[in-house]
């Protein structure tokens, strides 16, 4: 496909890491943000083909494993409702609750549908107007536009029995975070670049001016990687560090403004709690008070005290900090597989254990 | 969640007030939402994530990027860019 199979091409890849070895003279730790990105790494055994001078570590940019357990076990108490349709992206329905998952409230009867677009869920709430369809609108800035459409549609169209349990989180407020953090490790940032598509890149110029470090927007297939990957170890053998596109087919600097409006028409900024991580203060959105009639969670209020319950021994809140690698965890591919998953980050598609536990990264070997 | 596919645009149409497409993903087509995309014409590629065109790839960059890659083995990518 185009714009996919020259992006993977082994000899291109081959001559950038041959590159990166010419330049490279001591070491350093990247962390690339997006989990879209380290599955493509470790898919791609990159990890293994880099220098070995670099350390790559995973960063928090996997929305299904940040949305906090106490909002995991809200969807869970909605979609149990039999007057609820909880529709959601698949990533979400093997997400460990307290007690279950999604999916186990489906094989158990709940009516959980998994969405290709946001906006199926309205062509849904319309179809079946005697259930309220409750949409779990989770993700970064690249998934806001789309969901905050849905919800202009839903008033635009009148179709009150729709509402969207939100948990979104945004990129910049993480990357502040892990560097005002007292032990910081990591010398560059991989940026994600779909979120950068929709945001731009001006925001990050600030941040590598503020913390004197250098952030490339990156894409996702390996020669867009090593690419991502040159530009910063380049930035750092010669004491630079500002943000640079390394993805410049698919961003500009001011990002898509039209996305950009809608995010602000419909989300405000607010505090957020991060799985594993904690509250991080204006890291998300919320939806503003002109759409609170879609808030699922104030639509029902009953669902608002639940007593959350996290695994002891998981800790993928030191793997989505980068703090830890996934093979460090005791409970790694024993008690945590992707069947039998503890935290999230061994579920999601963008998860660093799961990405580790598929590829066989089992030691440092 | 954050990944996107790019795939063509072969139709435009609208729906419900909003803009529309028939995006081509090698042979497998899927309806989209271009309502970030108010520019796109038929015959562009765009990113698509869950349902939704947010940014159009940009031919050019995609050219100029590529040719200044297969020529950092010979000369280092800021020698080309310079």
């Amino acid at each position: 496909m185009k714009y996919i199979e020259e992006y993977r091409d082994a000899d291109l890849t081959n001559k950038l890491l041959k590159e990166l070895g010419n330049v490279i003279t001591r070491d350093w730790t990247l962390m690339e943000v997006c989990g879209g990105q380290t599955h493509s790494i470790i898919k791609s055994g990159l990890d293994q083909l880099l220098p070995k001078e670099i350390n790559l570590v995973h960063g928090p940019g996997c929305p299904v494993c940040v949305t906090p357990l106490e909002l995991i076990d809200k969807a869970i108490a909605l979609a149990s409702r039999k007057d609820v349709i909880f529709t959601s992206f698949g990533d979400m329905l093997r997400v460990p609750g307290s007690s279950r998952d999604l999916l186990s409230v489906k094989a158990a009867g709940g009516d959980v549908r998994i969405l290709y677009s946001p906006l199926d869920s309205l062509k849904i709430a319309q179809e079946n107007p005697d259930k309220t369809i409750v949409f779990f609108g989770i993700g970064f800035e690249t998934t806001a536009p789309p969901n905050a459409m849905a919800v202009v549609q839903a008033k635009a169209q009148g179709i009150n029995n729709f509402a969207m349990l939100v948990s979104h989180v945004i990129v910049p407020a993480a990357i502040t975070a892990l560097m005002e953090s007292p032990d910081v490790m990591v010398d560059g940032f991989l940026a994600a670049g779909h979120v950068c598509a929709v945001m731009g890149y001006w925001e990050y110029e600030k941040l590598a001016e503020k913390y004197k470090i250098p952030i490339v927007i990156t894409g996702f297939e390996p020669v867009d990687v090593v690419h991502g990957i040159l530009k910063c170890i380049r930035q750092l053998e010669n004491n630079e560090y500002k943000a640079e596109n390394a993805y410049a087919r698919s961003v500009v600097r001011e990002g898509n403004p039209h996305a950009q409006a809608i995010i602000n028409r419909v989300f405000e900024l607010c505090d957020r709690t991060w799985r594993g991580i904690g509250v991080i203060p204006q890291s998300g959105y919320r939806l503003r008070q002109e759409y609170a009639d879609f808030d699922a969670e104030l639509r029902f209020p009953e669902i608002q005290s639940i007593d959350t319950k996290e695994s002891q021994l998981c800790i993928s809140g030191l793997v989505l900090q980068g703090r830890k690698k996934p093979h460090e965890c005791s409970a790694f591919g024993k008690e945590c597989t992707p069947q039998t998953p503890l935290g999230a980050t061994m579920v999601s598609t963008e998860g660093a254990c799961a990405a580790y536990y598929r590829y066989g990264r089992y030691s440092n070997k | 969640m954050c990944l996107g596919i790019p795939g063509k645009v072969i139709e435009l149409y609208e729906v419900n007030g909003m803009k529309m497409a028939k995006i081509d993903f090698s042979g497998i087509i899927k309806e989209a939402c271009m309502e970030y995309l108010p520019e796109i014409k038929i015959g562009e590629y765009t990113l698509i994530h869950v349902g939704f065109g947010l940014s159009i790839i940009d031919e050019e960059e995609a050219l100029e990027t590529m040719n200044l890659l297969n020529q950092i083995e010979a000369m280092g990518e800021e020698e080309v860019e310079g």
